[in-house]
């Protein structure tokens, strides 16, 4: 572990595992966190930040992005990210997913998700164990579902024995097809090639079944439709392993932003109906998804200006993660605390990782959090690699203030007063 | 049928468009001012001498990034008639072959100091990303499933010259809708005039809540005509006639094909129009598609240079600093 100085976070307020949010302050040597309530003081030496009266939340653990995109996770106060297997060359390979893993320290933890076939082609199954030991905290089908339901059993059977989720993109590939877009009025007008949102409720219909047959754990990135939202619920209730995620643009956006061929809203799956993304609110609400994540996947104007099924999809989501779920908490969907289940705690005990909540025991993935703090999100100034979101010259509340990896301080930059 | 009275103001303001993307944003007045401008190209191009010299000096690209003949055979006799210098840009041979994207390609032909630029291109939105980029007027010849605009205004002027009124109109609109920028043009030209449209396809073949366009939704043809005064035919592409959307092509004509003993559901004057090219045989009986009277399929493509005279007249008013225009 480096050798720096213990830290003190004081004077905040805590969100604690139980949900509690309580006046206090953190401490955390080598690394780890090591006291953390409303009667620990900074001893002498010790590095200390004075939270005035913020949040302190655990950093965020950002659950399938495509891109290694640090100032942009620092931003977002994002300390951790399961990095997904389309890669270039597609993170398949035990060297490939160590070198992943080793790729962001020592101020970012990056946990590579093994491609779960080779070369991302749904075929064979790719070196599951070795990866596993290389690094992988999870196997995924990248961007793509895996269309032979035989191939799917068996990825799920073995994964599940090595004791590995399996994380899924929810698209039925016969029916999604070459879609960019969601059949309905808006694709009709603009004449873009489109698939019925059904084409996701048939995928996860006949995963929950191999996730029921074969007994593996089963994550669902982004579930974006009441069909879809509808079989997850009940799979949960049976009993089946079964998770699910989502990227704040399905509960923000519906397809109307698709008007005007506006490339940056060209996503995977594509933007649903309005009746959709309020399917996808109530989810949220009722504790059906589990995790939200950014999908992060900065594209320059080479990807994204060009017509709008020529385009690459995929948005940078890093930066607006946390903002764009603090909406859902002062809209009421959801209470404080649960906002960073899903962005920080769920998606920790997903991965298995030590983090993702404030204990004695975890690591010191910290960050500042001002939930209120107003911005005005602006693709021309971003963080990220490349600006592509479709929340440009929005208005946004909750921005980070402090960010602290495994004790060591990332960032404390004191943001002017708005 | 009475004909609706469409007030236009005077100058720029009948038309206060830059460019000519596509039907939607235009409003009925701006339609039928295009439409009523159009009628003195008509009588020109049936005269012997054919050429004005209005927009003598200036230069306009067709740029197809897609295969054409008839559309830029079209474009190319409309802006030659009216005196401009026509270049077309074959995209067989151009850059973009090369791997130049679209932008470059389009601010290089902007750096050309075209006057107007016809664009086709493959993808749906492809004009509108160009006509962004670019300071002089863009007309689209057609982008991906979106539009075809010059098409559904030569099908408007076509109607008007043998119906003269669209309100209360039974236009039916039969082919491959999903896939057909004629279709979605027409639909919104049509409807906007006040006509009452019909579409007809197979379920694979129809965009899911076109509806919402205001038009009324058929599967059986038989159906679809009845009472029809424009029966509007659209092509199927072969490749679309393997297996994936239609059983065969004879299958299609046997659900689709428009014969005369079909023709007689409709009203008995009714028109038959087809955008071309025609796959004889298979939408359309040859001896429908050459039915003296009724088959409007050769005036479509006269209309069609009138039209696209006209469109390229009324664009480059602003550049050409036309009084009220500029």
């Amino acid at each position: 572990m480096s050798q720096h100085a213990p830290l003190t976070v004081a004077n905040g307020r805590l969100v604690r595992p139980d949900g509690r949010i309580e006046k206090g302050a953190l401490r955390a040597e080598g690394g780890f966190i090591t006291a953390i309530g409303p009667d620990v003081c900074a001893e002498p030496g010790d590095t200390v930040y004075d939270a005035r009266g913020l949040l302190i939340a655990p950093g965020l653990v950002d659950l399938g992005v495509f891109e290694i995109d640090k100032p942009a996770f620092h931003f977002g106060g994002i300390t951790r990210a399961a990095l997904m297997p389309d890669q270039p060359t597609p993170l398949d390979i035990p060297s490939r997913v160590r070198f992943a893993a080793q790729s962001g320290k020592p101020d970012f933890w990056v946990h590579p998700l093994g491609g779960a076939t080779r070369g991302l082609a749904g075929e064979s199954l790719a070196e599951i164990a070795l990866m596993r030991d290389a690094g992988a905290r999870a196997v995924a089908t990248g961007r793509r579902w895996i269309g032979d339901s035989g191939t799917m059993l068996r990825l799920l059977q073995y994964a599940g024995m090595l004791g590995l989720p399996v994380i899924t993109h929810a698209e039925d590939a016969g029916i999604s097809g070459k879609a960019v877009a969601t059949s309905g009025e808006m694709a009709t007008r603009l004449g873009l090639p489109s698939a019925p949102a059904e084409a996701e409720a048939l995928a996860i219909a006949r995963d929950v079944a191999l996730a029921d047959l074969s007994g593996a754990r089963i994550h669902l990135r982004n579930v974006t439709t009441r069909a879809g939202l509808d079989l997850v619920r009940a799979a949960k209730a049976r009993g089946v392993k079964i998770t699910a995620g989502v990227s704040p643009a399905y509960f923000m956006l519906s397809d109307l932003a698709l008007a005007n061929f506006r490339t940056f809203a060209h996503l995977s799956p594509p933007l649903r109906s309005e009746e959709d993304r309020k399917a996808v609110i109530a989810a949220i609400g009722d504790g059906t998804i589990d995790v939200i994540a950014s999908g992060h996947d900065p594209r320059g104007a080479e990807d994204k200006r060009l017509p709008f099924a020529d385009s690459a999809p995929g948005m940078a989501g890093a930066e607006t993660l946390l903002p764009l779920t603090m909406n859902l908490v002062r809209d009421g969907v959801i209470p404080l605390e649960r906002a960073f289940d899903l962005l920080c705690a769920n998606p920790a005990k997903l991965l298995g990782v030590n983090a993702g909540r404030l204990e004695v025991g975890a690591e010191a993935d910290i960050a500042v959090i001002d939930a209120d703090r107003p911005w005005i999100v602006d693709s021309d100034k971003m963080a990220a690699s490349a600006g592509n979101t479709p929340f440009d010259k929005q208005p946004v509340q909750g921005r980070v203030l402090a960010l602290f990896k495994g004790g060591m301080t990332i960032k404390t930059k004191r943001v002017s007063p708005a | 049928m009475t004909a609706p009275e469409y007030i236009y103001p005077e100058g720029r303001a009948a038309f206060p468009h830059d460019g000519l993307v596509g039907i939607a944003g235009l409003a009925p007045h701006e339609i039928w001012f295009l439409l009523d401008e159009a009628q003195q190209w008509v009588e020109l191009n049936r005269g012997a001498q054919k050429r004005r010299d209005m927009l003598s000096g200036l230069t306009i690209i067709n740029a197809f990034f897609e295969n054409s003949t008839r559309t830029l055979l079209s474009f190319e006799i409309a802006g030659k008639r009216l005196g401009a210098d026509v270049v077309n840009m074959a995209v067989a041979t151009s850059s973009v072959k090369k791997g130049e994207t679209l932008i470059d390609t389009a601010m290089t032909l902007n750096a050309m100091r075209a006057d107007a630029i016809v664009i086709r291109h493959s993808s749906s939105g492809a004009v509108q990303l160009i006509a962004d980029k670019v300071d002089c007027p863009v007309l689209n010849a057609g982008d991906g499933q979106h539009e075809h605009p010059t098409q559904a205004l030569l099908d408007a002027l076509t109607i008007r010259h043998a119906k003269r009124a669209f309100n209360g109109l039974r236009v039916t609109i039969c082919g491959d809708i999903l896939h057909s920028r004629v279709a979605r043009s027409n639909i919104l030209c049509l409807t906007s005039l006040g006509a009452d449209v019909r579409v007809c396809a197979p379920p694979a073949l129809m965009p899911a809540d076109i509806e919402r366009m205001n038009v009324t939704v058929f599967h059986d043809f038989d159906a679809a005509l009845a009472g029809a005064d424009v029966v509007m035919m659209l092509r199927l592409q072969m490749e679309r006639m393997e297996g994936q959307f239609i059983p065969s092509p004879r299958e299609y004509r046997h659900l689709y094909g428009l014969s005369q003993e079909r023709l007689q559901l409709a009203e008995s004057n009714a028109l038959v129009m087809h955008p071309g090219p025609m796959n004889r045989g298979i939408e359309i009986e040859s001896n429908v598609a050459d039915m003296i009277g009724r088959s409007q399929i050769t005036t479509q493509v006269e209309m069609g240079v009138a039209m696209r005279m006209a469109c390229l007249e009324v664009l480059t008013r602003k550049g050409r600093k036309m009084e009220g225009w500029a």
